[in-house]
């Protein structure tokens, strides 16, 4: 059964366990920070950080408040990056995580153009800038663990219950019962129905566009707005080809024949040369 | 009576090999030291100057050969022959420089050749890749016709004789397809490109402009080499070109329109912001101006005034692949990209191997038309033309 993860805004208190977490399970090495004009460290996701908990100060019943939210990829249930990869190196395995295939399978078909990047409508995958060779990288689920029946890294180090990991279905339906039970929450689950779902949702007591996250997008998966455009490909070859085909000899028979061989010829050049 | 092979080095073309020499290194530390060595790409624009400029223009403006080829060969509109070979060689060499561009700019560009053996029929890329890989072949193929007439070799040319007419049938449907999936590649970044360029319909706009830009290419590369050789510009041709420009111009703004009010996003291009009024000078004066200067006889049908409104048309879609690229991208990618100056160079050396590239072939291969013939096939169908310079050979 797909797994997920339900991520309680309410609840974390922004200690950054997961981040560290994350790094310590994936062997990512630590990057040098740099100073930026918010709480966040480090500044942005990249390629050697997967995670983030992203420090939002928000005004709330005429008081100044903090929120903390943990960001990492969100594992769509249709992923904008799976079909925009004409090599498909990122794939949706059915226990849940969007996975890599390069690194994650040894199956390295990924040329590194970098239109996943462009498709992830949360601008998740990161490149390895620095390498010769670079990979994408993103957060994957913690892949192995899922598969020892273990949770995700950042899940079993969080300290505050922010992070529930289960089965998918499980986790809406808690998700639900805690909106209906506490009338602080925002009455709406990120994730369920965002680009066609996802395996991570995220409860708010806040409005969701006040930390970070893009609302009123598109609930259509992405893969199926490409896929309304491609489908037309067959019948635009054959259809044109046919026309083509069908203008070339008609116009053929009315026009004059001309001797292209000796119509053309090549030039000399004109500047004059270095001497 | 052959002529020996020729090229003369002349100061701008030391210039132009200095150039490409420089881009050479900087491929090199590229390969050697990955993308972050050389360019100013990152996290938030993972596509940069390469694959906007070279890539995405390059192709767009190698539209020339299509369009031409569509109206000479397929409708068979002789009087067009004498500017033909030209777009067919300006084109190819456009798309050998997209392929280099694509090159560079793939990270893990060992893996080249795989797509071609794995199948992601899913992604707009996919079709993007094998369309250009297959008409690149189509092109170098057609231009073998050309090639075989100076280095002579009958059975081959027998064999590539038989089959042109279906290589140039199929040469004009595969860029019909990749130049709208090029476009189509926007399509999945709905919520991200900003709605006055994202739509559905994104690749009729990119297939409609590179069609209707292919004429206006014609003029400019005619002009430039008519003055570099010390020929006659074909103005008669250039002028009734005008008539196909302006007509997809007129449809393009309409459906631009249309596309907009069904949308609902109209009123976005009149708010003010960044992106509203690149869009309004894009549309302006890159569409509205040259769709009035094609239709005023008095501008049309001078020699200034096909080639200015051409250069705005070639500029216009330039900018609006730039738009869709850069602009309208902004806001969600967030970060700052430009340029860097090893970017830059590698640029102008692509283009600069293109310039090389086709003085080579215009030098030694029958592209351009023989004076004479130029009055001819002009005479035959009823249109005049300037005086003939004799050519200083
Ligand atoms: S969030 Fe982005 S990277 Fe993650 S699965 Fe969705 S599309 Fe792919
Ligand atoms: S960079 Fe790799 S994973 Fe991303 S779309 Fe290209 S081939 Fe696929
Ligand atoms: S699921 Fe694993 S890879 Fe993803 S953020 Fe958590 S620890 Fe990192």
């Amino acid at each position: 059964m797909p797994k997920g993860v339900l991520v309680d805004v309410t609840r974390c208190f922004g200690c950054r366990s997961c981040q560290v977490a994350c790094k310590q399970w994936n062997d990512i090495p630590a990057t040098p920070t740099t100073f930026n004009n918010s709480w966040d460290n480090p500044p942005e996701l990249n390629a050697y950080n997967w995670t983030r908990v992203e420090y939002h100060l928000i005004e709330k019943d005429n008081q100044i408040k903090w929120r903390f939210v943990k960001r990492q990829c969100m594992h769509c249930e249709e992923p904008a990056c799976e079909s925009a990869c004409f090599t498909h190196s990122f794939v949706k395995t059915k226990e849940g995580p969007v996975i890599y295939k390069p690194t994650e399978l040894k199956q390295d078909f990924c040329v590194g153009c970098r239109y996943c990047m462009i498709a992830c409508p949360f601008n998740i995958p990161k490149f390895e800038w620095d390498k010769a060779l670079p990979f994408l990288r993103k957060c994957r689920f913690c892949n192995d663990r899922l598969h020892e029946g273990l949770e995700p890294a950042c899940v079993a180090a969080c300290p505050s219950g922010a992070l529930k990991f289960g089965e998918k279905e499980e986790l809406l339906a808690e998700a639900r019962q805690r909106i209906d039970a506490n009338p602080a929450y925002i009455k709406h689950i990120y994730g369920e129905k965002e680009y066609g779902g996802t395996s991570w949702l995220y409860l708010s007591d806040v409005p969701f566009e006040e930390i970070g996250f893009k609302t009123g997008v598109s609930e259509k998966p992405i893969p199926l707005y490409s896929w309304e455009v491609l489908r037309w490909t067959p019948y635009i070859f054959v259809g044109w080809g046919a026309i083509l085909t069908a203008l070339y000899f008609y116009t053929k028979r009315r026009a004059e024949v001309h001797a292209e061989e000796d119509m053309y010829t090549a030039v000399e050049t004109m500047e004059e040369e270095k001497k | 009576m052959q002529r020996a092979w020729s090229f003369k080095l002349t100061p701008t073309r030391y210039i132009l090999i200095a150039l490409v020499a420089l881009m050479i290194i900087v491929a090199i530390v590229r390969f050697i030291f990955g993308l972050g060595m050389v360019t100013n790409l990152n996290d938030h624009w993972p596509w940069g100057l390469w694959i906007g400029f070279d890539l995405l223009c390059g192709i767009a403006l190698a539209g020339g050969g299509f369009s031409t080829a569509l109206i000479v060969h397929v409708l068979h509109r002789g009087k067009y022959l004498p500017i033909a070979r030209a777009a067919l060689l300006t084109s190819m060499l456009g798309y050998v420089i997209a392929l280099v561009a694509l090159l560079f700019d793939i990270g893990r560009w060992i893996n080249f050749w795989r797509p071609f053996f794995y199948w992601g029929y899913h992604s707009v890329l996919f079709e993007v890749f094998w369309c250009i890989a297959l008409y690149t072949t189509v092109q170098i193929l057609e231009f073998g016709d050309i090639f075989l007439e100076r280095v002579k070799s009958f059975p081959l040319k027998k064999v590539l004789g038989y089959a042109m007419t279906p290589l140039l049938i199929v040469g004009i449907i595969l860029p019909t397809l990749h130049q709208s999936s090029l476009g189509q590649l926007y399509v999945v970044a709905v919520d991200k490109l900003h709605p006055l360029w994202w739509s559905m319909i994104i690749g009729f706009f990119f297939v409609w402009s590179a069609f209707f830009l292919g004429p206006a290419m014609v003029t400019l590369e005619g002009t430039l080499a008519a003055r570099a050789y010390k020929r006659t510009p074909e103005l008669p041709i250039f002028q009734s070109l005008t008539k196909v420009t302006l007509w997809m111009m007129i449809v393009y703004l309409i459906v631009k329109i249309i596309d907009l009010v069904y949308r609902g996003v109209f009123s976005l291009a009149f708010n003010g912001s960044f992106e509203s009024n690149m869009f309004l000078i894009e549309m302006i004066v890159f569409v509205i101006i040259p769709i009035i200067m094609y239709a005023i006889p008095a501008i049309r049908t001078k020699l200034w005034g096909v080639v200015t409104a051409s250069v705005l048309v070639i500029v216009g879609v330039i900018f609006n692949r730039m738009n869709v690229v850069f602009t309208g991208m902004a806001t969600q990618m967030g970060g700052h990209y430009f340029p860097s100056p090893w970017e830059w160079l590698v640029t102008l050396g692509m283009w600069s191997v293109l310039i090389l590239a086709y003085l080579f072939i215009v030098e030694n291969f029958p592209i351009l038309i023989k004076e004479e013939h130029a009055k001819e096939v002009a005479v035959t169908h009823g249109a005049s033309v300037g005086k003939s310079v004799p050519s200083g050979a």
